[in-house]
């Protein structure tokens, strides 16, 4: 198995063997079943839902879940490589893997009924359901604790109302992990498709992440059983799930920027202009050079997170701070990538348009790029600048 | 059905391959290992058996602790059991191709499958040689197979076409690029490797039949050079091809 990741410090020797056939084996797939078809429905706005199945088979869903749910129980490292592989395909299928591990297994292995947990991890892991997380409102995106959608005990079980927005696979999705405040209070909820008073419309109109669905959660009077609640009180549940997604999302912009780099350095070496390929000209070389040079930073930032994450050791703000480099470093890639290859860069031929606009939502989503600067800020000067 | 699988552990081929200090191997330092490509064909196929046939699939590969990552990766893909012949580097294929005749007629499998050739030294010799030693058939470069029974039909790719094979079981297959298209090793398979044993013993020597010399990267990578279609170019590439490239 041929591996084409960029590896300028030979970091490889840091990863164990099984890391690292975690990550090559994702990778062929990535070149194999993704690469070839995903432009195509880029272009068209659909989602792959062919590979569903296929991810599942591979066993991405459920990386580092325990063995008793049908997970692979794989570390965190694993994880962040196979997160990606599935991003030098395209943001919008490792987003759906993000979706699918970080913010639906996750919190229901963490927080629900043993009963819940039975029914519903294996089916999540083996793709027979899709998950969606429900956080995100019209009015709350960055500031999620002034939610307006609320539960109220019933008889039976709670009554969610309110509306949810920008929830990735929510049309798609046969179970949704929505967050409401019940007497004012964050607390998580499983909806199952079909449960009478909520609806999922597709949002349409997307120039990003065109081959991942985005929807609205709609709740009218919607009820859910009383065993349908989460064990967890207040932001803390849903910012531990986001938690998990950025830090596969700090993985995951490493195989974005790979995949525009490596593009960038072929079309230069290949590319004539003045009898010269572009690559012999200083400015292109320095353009290769900060990608190269960055990639490899955020390879090894990565590295030592995902260590830390494997000893439980690390805070959220480690992953802030690789969430908030590696983002902005694959979206700044893209863009001197888009620059080297000229008017082809536009084009679908080449992955660098596609990633390019991908990442503009990845750098938006899971906490935007400011908001970590603040996170930061907070932790290093001790002074909160949110309000 | 009990398939013995050998696998080799090579460079990737997209490393760049730089020679040694003693000038006789390559640098080790830096270079990506991998299963050879066309073992991986061997693997998918004797796991294909298997999944057919019943039986048992043990992986086997000759050299040094480090190759126990080519092991557990054909674990990941399903074979059942793996092997490991420790030794120094080999030093030529005789060496291989005994060590692995000795464990073929330990455990008498009803089929050997393996790459048609080892992408690092290209010797292309170990499928011939290990059919003379275990006295088996041994079909080389084969890009489809059927057994029925103990009846293989194998069919090889010759230049400009296809040749049909007929043998019986016990039989060697050397594998060919097409015969199938192999699994990707599933991330819970790949954990669950880990900690499957692997079985190891000590490398026989032998004598080398062959020694190599030196190895040498060619001088000059080629470069491609492209002329416009002009009547004065017709003899530019002619002067080229007389006095830089000297071929004419
Ligand atoms: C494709 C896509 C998929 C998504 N999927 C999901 C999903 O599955 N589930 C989910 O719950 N959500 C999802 N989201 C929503 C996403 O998490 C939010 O868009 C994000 O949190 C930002 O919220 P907002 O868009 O409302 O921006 P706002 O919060 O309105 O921010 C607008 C701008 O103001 C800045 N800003 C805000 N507050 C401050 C401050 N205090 N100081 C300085 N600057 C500030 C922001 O940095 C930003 O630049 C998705 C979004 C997209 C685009």
């Amino acid at each position: 198995m041929s591996s084409n990741i960029l590896d300028y410090y030979n970091i490889d020797e840091l990863f164990s063997d099984e890391e690292k056939l975690i990550r090559d084996s994702v990778g062929k797939f990535v070149d194999e079943e993704i690469i070839p078809i995903i432009e195509k429905h880029y272009q068209e706005g659909t989602y792959p839902k062919h590979l569903t199945s296929k991810l599942a088979e591979l066993g991405v869903f459920g990386i580092t879940l325990s063995e008793d749910y049908g997970g692979a129980a794989a570390n965190y490292t694993s994880y962040g490589l196979a997160m990606q592989e599935l991003e030098r395909g395209d943001s919008a299928i490792r987003s759906f893997a993000s979706v699918q591990n970080s913010l639906v297994i996750f919190p229901i292995s963490r927080y629900a009924s043993e009963e819940q947990k039975r029914k519903w991890l294996p089916k999540l892991v083996s793709g027979e359901a899709i998950g969606c997380f429900g956080l995100t409102e019209p009015d709350y995106g960055s500031n999620p604790g002034g939610m307006i959608t609320t539960a109220r005990k019933t008889e039976n079980g709670y009554l969610l109302n309110g509306a949810k927005m920008w929830i990735t696979n929510g049309t798609v999705a046969d179970v949704a992990v929505v967050w409401a405040k019940l007497d004012g209070v964050v607390r998580g909820f499983i909806v199952e498709k079909g449960t009478p008073g909520f609806s999922a419309p597709e949002m349409k109109g997307k120039h990003s992440l065109r081959a991942s669905v985005t929807s609205e959660l709609v709740f009218e009077d919607c009820e859910v059983p009383a065993e349908n609640i989460f064990e967890v009180e207040g932001l803390r549940g849903p910012l531990s799930c986001l938690n998990q997604a950025r830090y596969g999302i700090a993985w995951g912009a490493i195989g974005a920027a790979i995949a525009v780099y490596q593009s960038a350095l072929e079309y230069a070496k290949s590319r004539i202009q003045f009898g010269k390929p572009i690559a012999q000209f200083q400015l292109i070389q320095e353009k290769l050079v900060w990608m190269l040079n960055e990639i490899t930073k955020a390879q090894l930032v990565c590295h030592r997170l995902g260590r830390l994450m494997d000893v439980g050791a690390a805070r959220p703000q480690h992953i802030s701070l690789a969430k908030r480099n590696n983002v902005d470093m694959a979206l700044q890639c893209a863009r001197l990538a888009r620059e080297i290859h000229g008017a082809n860069g536009i084009l679908g031929e080449y992955p660098i348009m596609r990633h390019s606009a991908n990442l503009e939502s990845v750098k938006t989503y899971e906490g935007t790029h400011d908001i970590h600067t603040l996170i930061l800020g907070q932790d290093i000067t001790g002074l909160s600048a949110f309000e | 059905m009990n398939i013995l699988v050998c696998v080799a552990r090579v460079p990737d081929t997209a490393t760049k391959i730089m020679v040694g200090s003693g000038g006789k191997a390559i640098e080790q330092n830096g270079v990506k290992y991998v299963v050879n490509p066309y073992d991986e064909f061997a693997l998918e196929e004797a796991l294909r058996l298997r999944e057919k046939n019943g039986g048992t699939v043990t992986a086997v590969t000759i050299g040094t602790d480090a190759n126990v990552d080519v092991l557990r990766t054909s674990l990941a893909m399903g074979v059942d059991k793996a092997m490991l012949i420790k030794g120094d580097e080999p030093t030529d294929s005789y060496y291989v191709v005994a060590n692995i005749a000795k464990v073929a007629k330990e455990i008498s499998p009803d089929l050997i499958l393996l790459g048609k050739q080892s992408v690092d030294y290209d010797s292309l010799q170990l499928p011939a040689m290990l059919g003379e030693m275990l006295e088996m058939p041994s079909v080389s470069v084969v890009s489809a197979l059927t057994i029925e029974g103990d009846e293989v039909k194998a069919e090889r790719d010759i230049e400009g076409g296809k040749e049909q094979v007929a043998c019986k079981l016990p039989a060697i297959i050397s594998a060919q690029k097409g015969l199938n298209d192999p699994r990707y090793p599933k991330l819970p398979d790949i954990m669950k490797a880990k900690s499957k044993p692997i079985d190891t013993r000590e490398a026989e020597k032998t004598t080398p039949k062959t020694s190599i010399l030196a190895i040498e990267i060619p001088s000059k990578a080629r470069a491609g050079k492209v002329m416009e279609a002009t009547d004065e170019n017709i003899d530019e590439v002619v002067r080229l091809l007389n006095q830089e490239a000297k071929v004419i």
